[in-house]
């Protein structure tokens, strides 16, 4: 196996592993968006200040699962390793 | 998925223009002409639909911004009405088949960078100049490092959240895209006419995803911009203490 094979193939592993993040926004997201739609049920007057507090907190949650795809698409498409050989 | 395709060189230098750039010109131009249309003859009571049309765009955006920074930040609203115009349409060209002009880091980067610019000015206004460089030493001064890299992380996680969805939409795309191509060689069902092959396999599964990918995603994620542009100005406009 040819080093550049290796390197390849360790980073298709190492972005696959850093798109296991993508498991806490998810609950994260849905833990919010669920409470959101409990305030609302209770108070539906309250829908839209609710619902644009629930995108702003949304996307902040969001951030963490963001980071790890930027990571995963360096590893795949701008690989840093890969120079180093 | 590759990067932006170089459309051409300035010839002289080694400054490169990508189809970014160009499909950007290309929806300003668009955006200026629609704008010119709806706006030309416009009347007290509206008689057209196209200034019926413009008043609701006019007042969606005014109200976004007087709900989320107050009465006095109502001079704001013609750039965050800017930013959310050409942030939904350069995310909605991908609807027709060129690149989303989101999905470069570049253009996030620098939006990101205008909304830092913003945020710094009305910080300096608000707490003045020794203030601002005081706010940072906080709680107790050992914790500065801490806050220095906090402020900068606002615009980098603002330009990778915009970025990171639109491009992970393209991503996600292309991968079906490819993934339908095999099946219908797969199952026989490749076709080649001329110089282009029609897979059957991936005729009409990938608009369902583009609808969530292309339309929904493009439209939040340009609102989400815009309402954190906004909530970041309002709240650097407040004093530290």
């Amino acid at each position: 196996m040819s080093n550049e094979a290796f390197v390849l193939g360790c980073s298709a592993i190492g972005a696959g592993l850093a798109m296991i993040a993508g498991i806490g926004p998810g609950i994260g997201e849905g833990y919010a968006v669920g409470k959101t739609i409990e305030s609302i049920a209770r108070q539906p007057e309250a829908q839209g200040d609710c619902t644009r507090t629930m995108f702003i907190g949304v996307a902040m949650a969001e951030s963490t699962g963001i980071y790890a795809f930027v990571v995963a698409l360096i590893l795949l498409f701008a690989n840093p390793f890969l120079k180093k050989l | 998925m590759d990067g932006p395709k170089v459309v051409f060189q300035i010839p002289g230098t080694n400054w490169i223009i990508t189809e970014t750039l160009v499909i950007g010109w290309i929806l300003i131009a668009l955006i200026l002409i629609v704008s010119l249309i709806l706006t030309s003859n416009l009347k007290k009571v509206p008689e057209t639909k196209r200034q019926v049309l413009a008043e609701m765009l006019v007042n969606f955006v005014n109200g976004m911004v007087t709900k989320t920074m107050g009465e006095r930040f109502k001079n704001f609203a013609p750039y965050v009405a800017t930013l959310l115009l050409f942030s939904v349409t350069g995310s909605l060209v991908s609807l027709f088949g060129l690149r989303s002009m989101t999905a470069d880091l570049n253009v996030t980067l620098c939006w990101a960078a205008m909304t830092f610019l913003l945020i710094t000015y009305h910080k300096f206004r608000a707490n003045g100049f020794l203030g601002y460089f005081k706010s940072f030493c906080q709680p107790v001064a050992f914790i500065m490092p801490l806050n220095v890299i906090s402020e900068v992380a606002t615009p980098m996680s603002m330009a990778f959240r915009l970025f990171g969805n639109v491009a992970g939409g393209m991503v996600i795309t292309s991968l079906l895209y490819t993934a339908l191509g095999t099946l219908s060689k797969f199952l026989h069902l490749s076709f080649a006419i001329g110089p282009f092959t029609l897979n059957v396999a991936s005729l009409f599964t990938p608009a369902v995803l583009s609808v969530y990918f292309d339309l929904f995603s493009g439209c939040v994620q340009a609102y989400i911009f815009s309402m954190l542009t906004m909530v970041y100005v309002s709240s650097a406009a407040e004093p530290a203490n």
